[in-house]
């Protein structure tokens, strides 16, 4: 594949065409900070943390999806970005409990963006909602980055359980009428737990033991449990 | 609850529609929720799930679409939905004090129901009655100028029917408007109709494309993009079928000029998007219409009807061999939806997510076809300018911006309506020589120009020449061609508290910068508004307005703070701490 000569931050850089602006950032040991991108899902370039200055363009462009071009300019710290960064950072501290959160409060710290910024901001609050043998959903630690609605769907296991309720600020994660997951199409397999970068699902035995519940009985307990939803799902199949 | 909301669900007629949209598949998710919904009164669980196995839609998907929808409904609400338009246009009119009146009437919250399940009273976006404020529409129904001393004319429908009047001193796009009612395929024929249409058939697809290049037509949504080079692409994007849309989703606050075109003139419109459609050689052509606008759907359903039996549509247009269809959406509640990736994905029967770009809608549109979407005001340009020829479409109009532009004018101004004036004209000719200055004999304090997306123009500004470079070098954007007059008495902080909630409540979610940022600054605004401005609440709402510009994925977040910014800089002093209501 023929190569792509751009600059970045002042440095003369050469990537293969079709490379992304972050990855050729990274090349060079820029870092940039990506909040919802992640390599098993198709990019929706929806957090736009990761947007540099790219001369000529009229706004600001994600590097997770945009790709190099021939003589292309790009600051990955201008002011421009510095800001955009720093008070996307801060509205969604203002918005979300990221205290399990960790990649967010390093780059918090990066850009010094204070967590207070906000004051008397509405935050998303959301009940925890326990309502299956294998994982917890927290949604007010959600960051809506949707790994967890792609991977369900066509990124991996194509189920559908869930998918958006609501729109804008009031965005949650829900299923069909707000069922309870073992009432979904969800076949527990996981794979939305294991991309969720903040702590709003959570394996249940991993909650359990949080709250304070011995190994023996986070085993009772979701044994339990397991055998129930196995009973509640048969039945309800045969309704 | 009514017993209407209570009535067992019937799935048979049901049944009926399912039958005929099935084939269709997802493409038909919306309407066939629509179906639904005024089948039982809202969506039925069942009847949500019968439709996701007819279509073959997942149901968690079914759901987040009909989450997304703010006409779609999964809880009973009144046989009557009255929407209140509480947005700058109508607040300036008392729009505010209409919902209230009307709660009280009922004994009920915004957004509640009475017990007896007849109405349900709820504050709405922008309804494109600007120049009728105060203004409700009532599911067929529309009423303006509201009159508070008759709340109960007003439950039973009664009131002064919205007729726009259309002042100007052209009438090449509204001279068929301002009569009431939609003009007929015999009258529109018997005034030189579909003869731009006869012109095309006769050229080559590539001839019409050069035609309206050479006339210097941009579009009139709101990008200002050169329309021939628009068609241009899709014509030699690769991939079939190609799609043409009419961006019929108006809904920009202070906007109204798409509806009277539709609901009054809806066979230009039509010539206009099967002009484009031989152009780019169409072989099927949508008309999403926001959901807001029941009459103009109708208008346009009409016309389409009318032409396909007349030969304007179907498999051998008027026998030249080229052949098009063309079907009808009616959105539910989105204004992101006139965003036109969004749109498409709506028709696609999904969440109105805008998608990223490039690729761009000429040569990955709808269904992932070349597609050329244009505003309904661009397509109402097309017939005349292939009547005529670009020559002629040119002599009106600055050399840079060539032909005639409709101004929707509402607000503190005597003669609210709707204006076609040559571009060119001074802004001061618009507003005082047409429309007959500030109401009430007072003094204009600014100008909200181009929709909530727009920014402020001041009493300085007047002789600001109304053409694309005219307004780009006063730094005013020309938007949907909204001229809201502001008298020296109102609060501004109160005008751009309502924009903050309009943007607050109309963001898709999808991108942080507009999902939280649209959110913060109307919380920011509301105190500003009320008196109460934190220190540092100026610079919070700058750094969240430009992050917004700067970082948002769509035009939407784009613009959401594009008045904030404008009046921060004109009047610092509003935002100060301190700085008490008025
Ligand atoms: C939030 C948002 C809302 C929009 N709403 C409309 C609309 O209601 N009608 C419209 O024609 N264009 C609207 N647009 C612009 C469209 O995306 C698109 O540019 C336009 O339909 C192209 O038509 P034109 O070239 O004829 O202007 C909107 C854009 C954004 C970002
Ligand atoms: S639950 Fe987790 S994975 Fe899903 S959208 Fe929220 S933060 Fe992302
Ligand atoms: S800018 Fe706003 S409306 Fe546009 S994609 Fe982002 S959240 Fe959605
Ligand atoms: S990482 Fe690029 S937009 Fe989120």
């Amino acid at each position: 594949m023929s190569n792509v000569t751009l600059t970045i931050d002042g440095q003369t850089v050469s990537v293969p065409a079709g490379t992304t602006i972050l990855q050729a950032a990274q090349s060079i040991g820029a870092e940039i900070p990506a909040i919802c991108y992640h390599e098993a899902c198709t990019p929706n370039a929806l957090c736009r943390n990761c947007v540099v200055e790219v001369e000529g363009a009229r706004v600001l462009v994600a590097s997770c999806v945009a790709q190099v071009a021939a003589n292309m300019v790009v600051y990955t710290r201008s002011p421009r970005v510095e800001r955009s960064r720093r008070t996307i950072l801060e509205m969604l501290a203002s918005a979300v409990d990221l205290s399990e959160a960790p990649d967010i409060q390093r780059m918090m710290q990066e850009y010094s963006a204070d967590a207070q910024r906000f004051p008397q901001a509405e935050r998303r609050e959301i009940p925890l909602i326990d309502d299956n043998p294998m994982y917890v959903r927290d949604y007010s630690k959600c960051i809506l980055c949707w790994r967890c609605v792609q991977v369900c769907a066509d990124d991996a296991q194509f189920t559908f359980a869930i998918n958006f309720s609501g729109r804008g600020y009031e965005t949650t994660i829900g299923t069909f009428f707000g069922k309870p997951m073992p009432a979904t199409t969800c076949v527990f397999c996981g794979q939305c737990v294991g991309v969720c970068p903040t702590g709003a699902l959570k394996p249940k035995s991993e909650w359990l033991l949080e709250q304070g519940l011995s190994i023996d009985q986070v085993f009772a307990a979701t044994r339990q449990e397991r055998t129930g939803a196995e009973k509640r799902t048969r039945t309800w199949r045969r309704a | 609850m009514s017993d209407y909301a209570n009535s067992a669900y019937d799935p048979a007629p049901l049944q009926g529609v399912l039958d005929q949209l099935a084939p269709q598949g997802r493409a038909a998710l919306l309407p066939a929720l629509q179906a639904a919904q005024a089948l039982y009164g809202h969506l039925p669980e069942a009847a949500t799930a019968e439709i996701g196995r007819a279509l073959k839609v997942p149901l968690a998907e079914i759901h987040g679409v009909i989450e997304f929808y703010s006409l779609l409904y999964t809880q009973p609400k009144g046989k009557t939905v009255l929407h209140v338009c509480t947005d700058p246009a109508c607040a300036l009119r008392g729009g505010e004090q209409v919902l209230a009146a009307l709660c009280r009437r009922l004994g009920v919250q915004p957004g509640e129901t009475t017990p007896d399940g007849a109405y349900t009273v709820e504050g709405a976006p922008c309804l494109g009655l600007c120049d009728h404020a105060p203004a409700i529409w009532m599911g067929q129904k529309a009423i303006g100028r509201v009159d508070l001393q008759s709340v109960d004319d007003i439950l039973q429908g009664r009131g002064d029917h919205p007729i726009t009047a259309c002042y100007g001193e052209t009438k090449y796009l509204i001279g068929r408007c301002g009569k009431g009612r939609a003009t007929t395929l015999a009258e529109y024929e018997a005034d030189g109709g579909y003869a731009g249409l006869r012109r095309a058939l006769s050229l080559s697809p590539a001839e019409v494309i050069a035609e309206v290049k050479a006339s210097g037509l941009v579009g009139r949504g709101g990008a200002a993009f050169p329309t021939g080079i628009k068609w241009e692409g899709a014509a030699q994007a690769s991939g079939q079928p190609k799609y043409v849309v009419c961006n019929a989703d108006e809904s920009e606050p202070g906007t109204f000029k798409d509806r009277v075109l539709m609901e009054e003139d809806p066979h230009l419109v039509l010539e206009g998007l099967l002009i484009a459609g031989y152009a780019i050689g169409a072989a099927r052509g949508y008309i999403y219409v926001r959901g807001e606008y029941p009459a103009a759907y109708q208008a346009m359903a009409n016309a389409v009807e009318e032409a396909r039996q007349a030969g304007y549509i179907g498999e051998d247009v008027l026998g030249s061999g080229y052949g098009i269809q063309i079907e009808l959406r009616l959105g539910a509640g989105a204004y992101i939806c006139g965003e036109e990736t969004a749109l498409f994905e709506s028709i696609e029967g999904k969440r109105g997510f805008p998608r990223l770009k490039p690729p761009s809608p000429t040569t990955h549109g709808l269904f992932g076809k070349p597609t050329v979407i244009n505003n309904v005001e661009t397509l109402a340009n097309a017939p005349r300018i292939l009547l005529q020829g670009a020559a002629r479409y040119r002599q009106l109009g600055t050399e840079k911006s060539p032909g005639v532009k409709l101004f929707c004018l509402s607000g503190d101004v005597a003669r609210p309506g709707l204006y076609e004036v040559p571009f060119g004209v001074s802004l001061r000719h618009l507003l005082f020589d047409l429309a007959g200055g500030v109401s009430q004999g007072r003094r204009l304090q600014a100008v909200l120009f181009g929709g909530a997306a727009g920014a402020f123009a001041t009493p300085d500004q007047l002789d600001v020449e109304m053409s694309f470079e005219g307004l780009r070098s006063a730094g005013l954007p020309l938007g949907s061609g909204v001229v809201m007059a502001l008298d020296e008495t109102r609060d501004l902080r109160m005008i751009l508290t309502g924009l903050a909630r309009f943007f607050a409540h109309e963001s898709c979610g999808k991108c942080y910068p507009c999902q939280i940022g649209t959110q913060r600054q109307y919380e920011i605004l509301r105190r500003v508004a009320d008196g109460e401005a934190l220190p540092g609440d100026a610079e919070r709402l700058a750094d969240v307005g430009w992050t917004m510009a700067d970082a948002s994925i769509c035009g939407l977040g784009q613009t959401a703070a594009s008045a904030v910014l404008s009046a921060l800089k004109l009047w610092p002093e509003l935002f100060e701490a301190g700085n008490g209501k008025l």
